[in-house]
């Protein structure tokens, strides 16, 4: 039983350094004063400097960020009402299609979404002339498709957990359905609905494939740049880049996952 | 109005507003028509496009109905070209074959690698089980590409990597381990690893210790009652994982791209390439819709062991 228990957590703890050594070397790599990755030259700033100046990445940045913002919040609404009406509409013709039209994006690989999006947004200029050209339209319009699966489904497992008797009641008293779900409904799955936000944020923010069939020029997202860089060999300053960004989104999951204990603890005393 | 509600008689709270069924129709129109116009109408169009010709024009193929003004009469051009193309040539075949290969490979990697760390996460107390949990979903929230970048530059001919088995004096020279199968086999296992341990977690962590606990009691080793009890609940688990690596793997890009050498083949680094570098979109179409039919099998099986692994 020990011996079991030990082997358990050795392999474990394979796992977990796995998961975090690439990610811890990076991050000690963005202080180096070397240019060379593997060379130690002593710990330096210079890097997060060279970031803030590189006029391309910051600008890729901003755009990136407009993108996810706007994309996470549509698909937020879009992905509660999927979700809402997936687990609390009973049964309507059309469900099942509807349940894998939902899902389905989640598995999908990314060329063959982005293809499809880019072969359909060609078509539709041709058609009615809307989008014209490629951009911002066309990447929120991507993102918001694939993040709302996201959104759908943590809504949809949230409100799968939670028991009815509170909606009944609220019914019972004379609710109508709209202040019923606004006033009951949404507010217990607030927490649900934040969290498929942030989900859908990051996830726009890290799209390369779908963004890069979608965009157009002169409409560079983040990763299209990264991706650009990287490939060309390794640069210093993306390691101080993916350093800062680990750090906002681990505070951001930290701060998340501290707001939802403390909502639960709220709910269930 | 008090209404008793017993589990037999009782009707979800929108079966009993049936009086405003436009309202109800409103809620369920938005998002699938939304669904409709941006993720099942794309692959028509794919599919369509597929049929066509590549041309030299803006866009590049062929319209399918072709509309003569003069006698006021339209024909339809369809060709299987693509399609046959695709067969015939050797290198497309081998593409999708070394894709599914190295998905599959990667796979069961990602398996082995995450079912020990889903199953302490499910042995261990509530609060450990949240940290745990999170360090698990960490890596899943930061940037996949530059998680991917990190490889690089580890698994360079001077990487950390090299460096270490150096000075353990495991190896005498650096191994090439970039740009070849095996970086790709450690990038697609790391990307996935936390779409795995997941799935995994739910599973385990709803089963019932006391039927280990009852197996050893009859005498089973602790591998046997790990064959014979763990497995076989744990399973919609598993394979809600490995369809949930395994499916996206196959058509995965930046990683081949990346970490892969020339010789990696993957179908999706084969579409980018045939879209982007030889402009033939009817041609990456075809390659897309073959992907497509590849998987449909997978990810209509994903879809139905869905309501009970997750």
């Amino acid at each position: 039983m020990k011996n079991h228990s030990l082997a358990l957590r050795l392999s474990a703890g394979f796992g977990f350094l796995f998961l975090y050594a690439p990610i811890v070397a990076l991050m000690v790599y963005s202080f180096n004063e070397s240019k060379l990755v593997t060379v130690w030259g002593g710990w330096s700033l210079k890097w997060y400097v060279e970031l803030f100046q590189n006029k391309q990445i910051m600008d890729a940045a901003w755009v990136s960020l407009k993108i996810a913002f706007i994309s996470a919040t549509l698909a937020s609404v879009l992905g509660t009402l999927a979700g809402f009406v997936l687990s609390r509409m009973g049964k309507f013709r059309g469900k099942t299609m509807m349940a894998g039209w939902v899902t389905a994006p989640l598995v999908m690989p990314e060329v063959i979404t982005g293809l499809s999006l880019l072969l359909l947004f060609v078509a539709m200029e041709n058609l009615f002339g809307w989008p014209a050209g490629r951009g911002l339209t066309t990447v929120i319009i991507a993102h918001t498709t694939f993040c709302l699966a996201f959104v759908a489904v943590v809504v949809q497992s949230r409100l799968a957990s939670m028991d009815e008797t509170l909606e009944e009641a609220a019914m019972d008293l004379g609710a109508k359905p709209v202040s019923l779900f606004f006033l009951i409904t949404l507010p217990l799955i607030a927490p649900a609905i934040l969290s498929g936000w942030l989900l859908a944020f990051t996830l726009s923010l890290d799209d390369l494939v779908i963004a890069s069939f979608v965009s157009g020029p002169g409409n560079s997202t983040l990763p299209m740049v990264i991706f650009s860089k990287v490939r060309l060999g390794v640069t210093p300053e993306i390691n101080a880049l993916a350093t800062l960004m680990i750090l906002v989104v681990a505070i951001a999951v930290i701060a998340a996952i501290v707001i939802m204990r403390r909502q639960s603890r709220i709910q269930e005393p | 109005m008090i209404t008793t509600t017993t589990n037999t008689t009782r009707l979800t709270l929108w079966q009993r507003l049936q009086g405003i069924r436009l309202g109800r129709w409103l809620v369920i129109l938005v998002p699938m028509l939304w669904l409709a116009a941006f993720f099942f109408i794309p692959f028509l169009v794919v599919f369509k496009i597929s049929l066509s010709e590549a041309m030299i024009a803006v866009p590049p193929y062929s319209p399918l109905l072709e509309w003569d003004p003069s006698r006021a009469y339209a024909t339809l051009k369809i060709t299987f070209g693509n399609y046959l193309f695709l067969f015939e040539s050797r290198f497309y075949l081998d593409a999708y074959l070394s894709s599914l290969r190295i998905a599959a490979v990667s796979t069961f990697f990602t398996l082995i690698i995450g079912f020990p760390v889903a199953y302490l996460i499910a042995k261990s107390g509530p609060t450990m089980r949240t940290v745990l949990l999170s360090l698990v979903i960490l890596p899943f929230w930061t940037s996949f590409l530059l998680r991917v970048y990190a490889w690089m530059s580890l698994l360079k001919k001077n990487g950390l990597v090299n460096e270490t088995l150096l000075s353990l004096g495991l190896i005498d020279q650096p191994l090439q381990i970039l740009q070849t199968d095996v970086a790709v086999y450690i990038g697609i296992v790391y990307t996935y690893l936390p779409f795995m341990i997941l799935p995994l977690y739910t599973s385990l962590e709803k089963m019932d210790i006391s039927l280990i606990e009852a197996a050893k009691d009859l005498g089973a080793k602790p591998w046997r009652a790990f064959c014979l009890v763990t497995l076989p609940l744990a399973k919609p688990g598993i394979i809600a994982g490995c369809l949930l690596v395994f499916i996206p793997a196959v058509g995965e890009f930046v990683i081949p791209a990346l970490l892969g050498g020339s010789d990696t083949l993957m179908i999706g680094r084969v579409l980018w390439d045939e879209f982007f570098l030889n402009r033939d979109w009817p041609l990456a179409s075809a390659v897309a819709i073959i992907m497509l039919i590849v998987l449909v099998g997978p990810i209509m099986f994903m879809r139905n062991g869905n309501k009970e692994a997750m």
